[in-house]
């Protein structure tokens, strides 16, 4: 059994108490620490300019070019707060109620109340930074729905929510840059972590211009790498976006909590082809405005106008009365997949559903309409080149957010000392089914807010190393000199794009939005004999001492390809159904996820064990909530 | 659908480099211009070939990682789109089309398609941004901004960082950048106080970069992707009066 560490005291209290206790350094002392902060989206830059803030030093990576193009950028919707400033119901209590139910009770009472108690800040925090949110005419701040909820606490900058908080946060991290207080190196790559007495005390890193190998040494390092959903091929992340941190994090002893809890975003376009890379999100915003249906009859060929109202399933407002199109991500995507499954799929591929305007245009007219989507309306005909205005759209679950990642306490730490994991590269808040707008709100808060003080808590207690020893980071090198050196050399006749492919062929269809038993076990055989493959035939150009994006590619691959084992590994042990975790052998008569509270109140934590992975459990305690049947009917 | 391509090749920042001719027969109207050059990729790599080196990482034109200039174009030959966002159907069967990276002093080619656009961040670095630590904010409702305000304030602050600006202009300059950062933070109360220390100390990194001056021709907002205005550079050069 593991501990989360969880203080003492009243929900309510939790936090407060927590800060109130934890050790502090004192202001002169702080620059003698360092932090290697590894990530820079929301989480990674809103934890290295805080840290920086208050006077510790940081040493900053990211693969990508530049801070800004982190994938947070993507981030379209909006961001969650309980600043209750709708006068409709809504507090910090039911933000906690609303994302714990939202996660199928699967997440920790203690952090979920900790989010929704920080949001308001991190409101005020952006605000504060020139994040542009949308206002009224009187000037104050605006407010949308998301999907699980009945209150209005979504803020949002049009479509391009997550572009601009990133903005603020980028800006606040190159402000800490110019400083000198934080030391960033952009196109470098962590390829390793290094441990010094089971403590997580640096990272090797590749150098992706130069290919150059090198050593860092840090006080404490921090991952805030992001999802892995890309591991499904084809997703809305960015062809970037991958596992890899975490994983190798992973097999240097930090558990990975509930692996296989990923969620398919309902409203994304449609693969409409065989060389496609990605699968771009229209934001589910577009679900307060849009109604969903398919035609009643399966196969109908038919064009959408040409179906007169009696014959079209609006199959969320009927089944899902109170929520409608507004019913909660694993729920709408699942619903979606049912009627696609049973004939009834729309568009060129027979692999979508209508997401239709029409009725809120009569009703509000189209210059309203363009106003709250107008760019998600562009970007629409921009892709697929159709005018949704005049005729639906086409969306598709696709795989989006990681539910799962590296598990962690109370503090963001992992079960390596030392090792804090932040944002979506974490097992934290979300619990089996993230609600809309929430996962912004969780990278922020994490850095803003929680970590810079779990952090200086942890540092309190170990002495600033000054003299780095000759040999530390050596071994790491060496090994990842070999490991790269065995890519190289296996010359087969295969990319690394191609062993993706499939690998997320397999992964949507035998571990995707429905999972069974039989059809898992021969996804997983499939797994281990495409990992076989991979090593035999594998073939990446040109040199390791150089600008080398395949050699990128295929040493992300090889983590996919043990952690998708994983991931089978999870959804197999886990007997039960619970948000985005559907097996199949577990469902109520009317076709909802059933849980098994008394079997299975408990967070998955796996150990790495080459081949053989180790469960260890954290058991969740309700002592506020009650977990319930989730029903949004 | 059949292309020619001739795209620019360049083993590393000093080499000399060159276009070489590739023929596609295989494509299709939905695909993206990166999906199409994926293709490529994959026959270079299983013929023994080094493949393209070039950047995109959202694919959905928001990061502004992509970004080449297609038949003199840059980033697209739509209007208001980015390389990533392109797709096939923009061109006609047996086009043939000419990919060059973005060309600009203070943007060094890296490899074949990829460019260093790192001068934008030491511009941020300079001055773009408002000077707030984590826990100083007041609550967010204590200022108003008027809807048309933060409409405006958004407008500015949608640049993505691609870089396309520079890449059209005749004299390579980052005016539009710039000035966009310059203006979303001096219209907004929280940025005014410090406007005039940092419009002195961007204008001064962007002429340290090595970006050149503007002349006003426009070029820059017809080919922007976000579809900033050139009333942005006016803003600067009246922020920087000011100052
Ligand atoms: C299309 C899309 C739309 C979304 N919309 C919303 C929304 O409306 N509301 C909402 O709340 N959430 C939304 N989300 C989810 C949300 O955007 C993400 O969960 C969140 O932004 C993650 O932030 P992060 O800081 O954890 O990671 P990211 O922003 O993904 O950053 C990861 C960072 O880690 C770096 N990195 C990773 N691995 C390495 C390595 N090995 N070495 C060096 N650097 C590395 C990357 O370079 C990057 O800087 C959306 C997600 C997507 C994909
Ligand atoms: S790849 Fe992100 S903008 Fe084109």
């Amino acid at each position: 059994m593991i501990n989360p560490k969880i203080p003492d005291g009243p929900l309510d209290k939790k936090w407060e108490w927590y800060i109130a206790k934890a050790r502090l350094i004192n202001p002169a002392n702080r620059r003698k620490y360092k932090a290697i902060v590894v990530g820079t989206g929301l989480a990674g830059s809103a934890i290295s300019a805080s840290l920086a803030e208050l006077g510790f030093q940081c040493e900053v990576f990211t693969y990508h070019e530049s801070p800004r193009r982190a994938h947070s950028v993507a981030a379209q919707g909006g961001i969650n707060a309980a600043k209750g400033y709708k006068n409709d119901g809504d507090s910090v209590w039911r933000m906690f109620y609303d994302t714990l139910k939202g996660g199928d009770f699967r997440s920790r009472e203690a952090n979920v109340f900790r989010m929704a108690e920080c949001s308001m800040a991190l409101i005020d925090q952006a605000v504060a930074q020139g994040v542009p949110f949308a206002r009224e005419y009187g000037g104050y701040l605006s407010n949308r729905s998301f999907g699980g909820v009945q209150v209005s606490r979504t803020f949002y900058a049009r479509g391009q929510t997550g572009q601009q908080l990133l903005q603020g946060a980028y800006q606040a991290l190159m402000r800490q840059v110019a400083l000198k207080q934080v030391q960033l190196n952009t196109s470098h790559e962590m390829m390793d972590l290094i441990l010094e007495n089971g403590k997580a005390k640096g990272i090797i890193a590749r150098n992706l211009e130069t290919g150059e190998l090198s050593i860092h040494h840090a006080d404490t390092v921090i991952l805030a790498t992001g999802g892995y959903g890309k591991i499904y091929y084809l997703s809305t992340l960015a062809m970037n976006c991958n596992g890899s941190a975490i994983w190798r994090a992973h097999r240097k002893g930090a558990y990975f909590a509930a692996p296989s809890w990923t969620q398919f975003h309902p409203t994304s376009l449609p693969q409409l082809g065989n060389h496609q890379s990605k699968l771009t999100l229209m934001s589910e915003s577009l679900r307060n405005d849009g109604r969903i249906w398919v035609p009643q009859k399966a196969h109908d060929t038919r064009a959408p106008h040409e179906i007169p109202e009696d014959e079209r399933d609006y199959y969320l407002e009927r089944k899902y009365p109170s929520y409608g199109n507004l019913a909660p991500r694993d729920i709408s995507s699942r619903a979606a997949k049912e009627q696609i499954d049973a004939g009834k799929g729309v568009g060129p591929m027979k692999n979508a559903v209508y997401l239709d305007f029409q009725t809120s245009i009569q009703r509000d007219g189209k210059e309203t309409i363009q106003k709250r989507y107008g760019n998600l309306f562009d970007m629409y005909e921009k892709i697929t080149g159709v005018n949704a205005y005049t005729s639906p759209m086409l969306i598709s679950p696709s795989a989006h957010f990681s539910m799962g990642g590296l598990w962690v306490d109370y503090e963001l730490q992992s079960s390596i000392p030392g090792l804090f994991v932040l944002g979506e590269a974490n097992f934290a808040d979300h619990g089996a089914n993230r609600l809309g707008a929430n996962s912004l709100l969780q990278a922020c808060v994490d850095g803003y807010f929680i970590a810079p003080h779990t952090i200086m808590n942890y540092l309190a207690g170990e002495q600033p190393k000054q003299q780095v020893p000759n040999d530390f980071g050596q071994e790491e090198l060496k090994l990842t000199e070999e490991r790269i050196g065995r890519l190289m050399k296996i010359q087969g006749n295969k990319t690394a794009e191609q062993f993706h492919r499939e690998l997320g062929g397999i992964l949507t269809n035998k571990c995707g939005l429905a999972r069974e038993k039989s059809v898992m076990k021969e996804g997983l055989q499939a797994i281990k004999d495409l990992q076989q493959e991979f090593y035999k035939y594998l073939k990446i150009p040109g040199s390791t001492k150089q600008l080398n994006m395949e050699l990128e590619k295929a040493a992300r691959v090889e983590d996919y390809l043990e952690l998708a084992q994983l991931i089978f590994h999870d959804a197999l042990q886990r007997e039960e159904s619970c948000g985005a975790h559907f097996r199949v052998e577990h469902q109520t008569p009317g076709g909802e996820a059933k849980r098994d509270d008394l079997n299975f109140q408990f967070v998955s934590a796996w150990e790495y064990a080459e081949g053989n992975f180790k469960l260890h459990k954290e058991d969740l305690h309700f002592e506020f909530i009650q977990p319930q049947e989730r029903t949004y009917a | 659908m059949k292309l020619t391509l001739k795209i620019w090749r360049q083993a590393s920042k000093t080499a000399k480099g060159s276009f070489e001719t590739y023929q596609l027969n295989d494509l299709h109207p939905e695909m993206s211009v990166p999906e199409m050059l994926d293709v490529l990729n994959e026959q270079l790599i299983l013929s023994d070939k080094e493949p393209v080196a070039f950047d995109s990482d959202c694919r959905e034109g928001i990061c502004g990682q992509c970004g080449f200039v297609i038949n003199g174009d840059v980033h697209s030959p739509e209007k208001g789109v980015t390389t990533c966002q392109t797709h096939l159907r923009s061109f006609k069967d047996g086009d043939t089309l000419v990919i060059e990276p973005f060309r600009a002093k203070a943007f060094p080619i890296k490899k074949d398609l990829c460019i260093d656009r790192r001068a934008f961040d030491r511009i941020i670095m300079a001055g773009g941004y408002i000077s707030v630590n984590t826990g100083q904010a007041p609550e967010a409702n204590s200022t108003r901004i008027s809807h048309e305000l933060a409409e405006e304030a958004f407008d500015s602050a949608s640049c993505i960082g691609c870089g396309a600006c520079v890449a059209t202009c005749k004299n390579a300059s980052a005016a539009l950048f710039t000035g966009a950062k310059i203006s979303h933070l001096a219209m907004l109360p929280q940025g005014s106080i410090e406007a005039g220390k940092r419009v002195k100390s961007m204008v001064a990194q962007m002429d340290k970069e090595g970006f050149g001056s503007c002349t006003m021709t426009k070029a820059c907002e017809a080919v922007c992707p976000q579809g900033i205005s050139v009333a942005n550079i006016v803003r600067m050069n009246k922020e920087y009066w000011k100052a």
